[in-house]
């Protein structure tokens, strides 16, 4: 398996106010990674650095091999909170097909194939039914599914979820995770996430992220470490692997 | 009303100022959008007080207003971006810095400008009756300028306004489109203000793109919406302030608030019938 994200000794902090601290961290082709941790513990931070948005105060990283803002054309990206506006006169359709950016022609409107890749990653989530309605109308988990056919829509070869069920019912989270498993058969998945029983039922590797980082696969997850990293025991949900 | 039609037949005037209206509505409907869409009124606002500095220098210097307005208004679309985007200074202050400077700088100009004294009116509130061929001229150079941008670049535009973290992730230099898009705020102001003058700019880039966005949930539908709502309150305006002789700007403003309020009103009842509908 070769390494795509290589995160060496990173660290940053907002304001003198340290986030991540000496972080390393390998992330392989094929890779279903869970990145867990307690609020304010740095995991979304760690994203941002991951795509370039921030930049390290120490150390590198580097996605497939190049800088991030280099290199993360080849990622889809699945934020938290949508930076947009709802009020936004835009349809569903239009916001997965500005995915596309980067990947199709750079002048005037999009090409017939950017509106069936489009289409079929509306189709991938199962929201292609509501492909004409107006972002305004859209419950939390048509949101969530309309971000991640957005990011599916650049054909990417990471994945990279930012606490992609937070706003969701349980039902839609059990789904948008089958979907990701999916998906893992091509392509490498990060999915950041509180839910730390939940997460572990699908993913290979669980980083835990409290300013620092400690990796573990799934099997090593016990009460233990989970009380190490959050401070206090958690209640653990049973899950077979 | 057939007098202003007459007049519209034999005056060249007349058609002159016909014609400034359909010119700028085009400007007017596409870049007002993007300003409504992006909610960057004010700082449409700041562009357009601005540009009195340029109208002054360039009479003070016995140049082309119009010419000054341009390049007052380019360079205030400019520097405001560079200095929201790199030295990350408060928007709203920095719009209204510019916005009194700038009008301090035009009114210190006008009245060190020798001979027959300004006259400031026109520059404040436009004066459509008197645009001029090569005015109109002008008018079509920017509205090509603004139609073709907008065409080659509409998807980047439309990441930009409507979510700028990911359209930089897509590789989109959301700089360079921000700065851009301000130059097209920056020139649409510039057509505008020959018509309602550069207090009432700020209306006329709003009015007929918001009344659109009350029915069409759809940038490309609120474009065309909007230069025919602009189009409709210039013409119908001019139309309301011919017989009466009064000032044509501010007709045209006042009934663009008429429509303004209408739509809203309009939507609002639209909404509860809807309602209604759905209870029953």
């Amino acid at each position: 398996m070769n390494p795509i994200i290589e995160i060496d000794n990173v660290s940053f902090s907002y304001s003198h106010v340290p986030v991540v601290r000496d972080v390393n961290l390998v992330i392989h082709e094929g890779e279903f990674l869970g990145v867990i941790g307690p609020n304010a513990g740095g995991k979304s931070t760690l994203l941002k650095l991951i795509l370039g948005l921030l930049r390290p105060d120490a150390g590198e990283i580097t996605v497939f091999g190049k800088s991030p803002d280099k290199g993360r054309s080849r990622i889809g990206y699945v934020p938290q909170y949508p930076a947009f506006s709802r009020d936004f006169p835009i349809n569903v359709c239009d916001v997965v097909l500005l995915g596309r950016l980067g990947e199709t022609r750079w002048y005037g409107g999009y090409t017939q194939e950017d509106r069936e890749i489009a289409m079929d990653a509306l189709k991938a989530v199962e929201i292609d039914n509501i492909w004409n309605q107006s972002i305004d109308s859209l419950s939390g988990g048509q949101l969530q599914r309309m971000l991640i056919a957005r990011a599916l829509a650049s054909k990417p070869e990471i994945l990279i979820l930012d606490e992609p069920t937070a706003n969701i019912d349980v039902r839609a989270e059990e789904d948008i995770f089958a979907l990701l498993k999916q998906y893992n058969d091509h392509m490498t998945i990060i999915v950041v996430s509180h839910d730390i029983g939940f997460i572990s039922g699908y993913v290979d590797r669980v980083a835990c992220l409290n300013q620092t980082l400690l990796c573990h696969t799934t099997s090593e997850i016990n009460g233990k470490t989970i009380e190490e990293l959050y401070g206090a025991p958690v209640r653990m949900i049973q899950h077979a692997h | 009303m057939t007098e202003f039609l007459s007049a519209l037949a034999n005056y060249t005037f007349m058609q002159h100022a016909l014609m400034a209206c359909i010119l700028s509505s085009i400007g007017c409907g596409i870049i007002g959008t993007y300003v409504v869409v992006k909610r960057i009124g004010f700082l449409a606002g700041g562009i357009a007080h601005t540009v009195l500095a340029g109208m002054g220098i360039a009479y003070f210097m016995g140049g082309s207003p119009l010419l000054g307005a341009v390049i007052a208004a380019l360079f205030a679309a400019v520097f405001i971006s560079f200095i929201k985007l790199r030295w990350k200074q408060q928007e709203d202050i920095l719009v209204a810095a510019f916005w009194s400077v700038g009008m301090a700088i035009g009114i210190l100009f006008i009245s060190r400008t020798p001979g027959y004294s300004v006259d400031l009116m026109s520059f404040l509130f436009g004066n459509i009756l008197l645009v001029s061929k090569s005015d109109l001229i002008l008018m079509m150079m920017l509205d090509i300028v603004t139609v073709g941008i907008v065409f080659l670049f509409y998807k980047q535009f439309m990441a930009a306004v409507f979510d700028e973290e990911f359209a930089r992730l897509r590789g989109i230099r959301i700089e360079v489109y921000y700065t851009l898009l301000m130059c097209m705020v920056a020139l649409t102001v510039v057509l505008l203000i020959q018509i309602v003058g550069l207090i009432l700019v700020i209306a006329l880039l709003i009015f007929p793109a918001a009344c659109a966005a009350q029915f069409f949930h759809s940038i490309f539908k609120m474009m065309l919406a909007a230069t025919a709502i602009c189009l409709l309150a210039t013409v119908s305006g001019l139309a309301i302030a011919y017989q009466p002789d009064l000032p044509a700007g501010a007709t045209i403003i006042v009934t663009a608030g008429v429509f303004y309020a209408v739509a809203i009103a309009s939507s609002r009842l639209l909404k509860q019938l809807q309602k209604k509908s759905v209870v029953n």
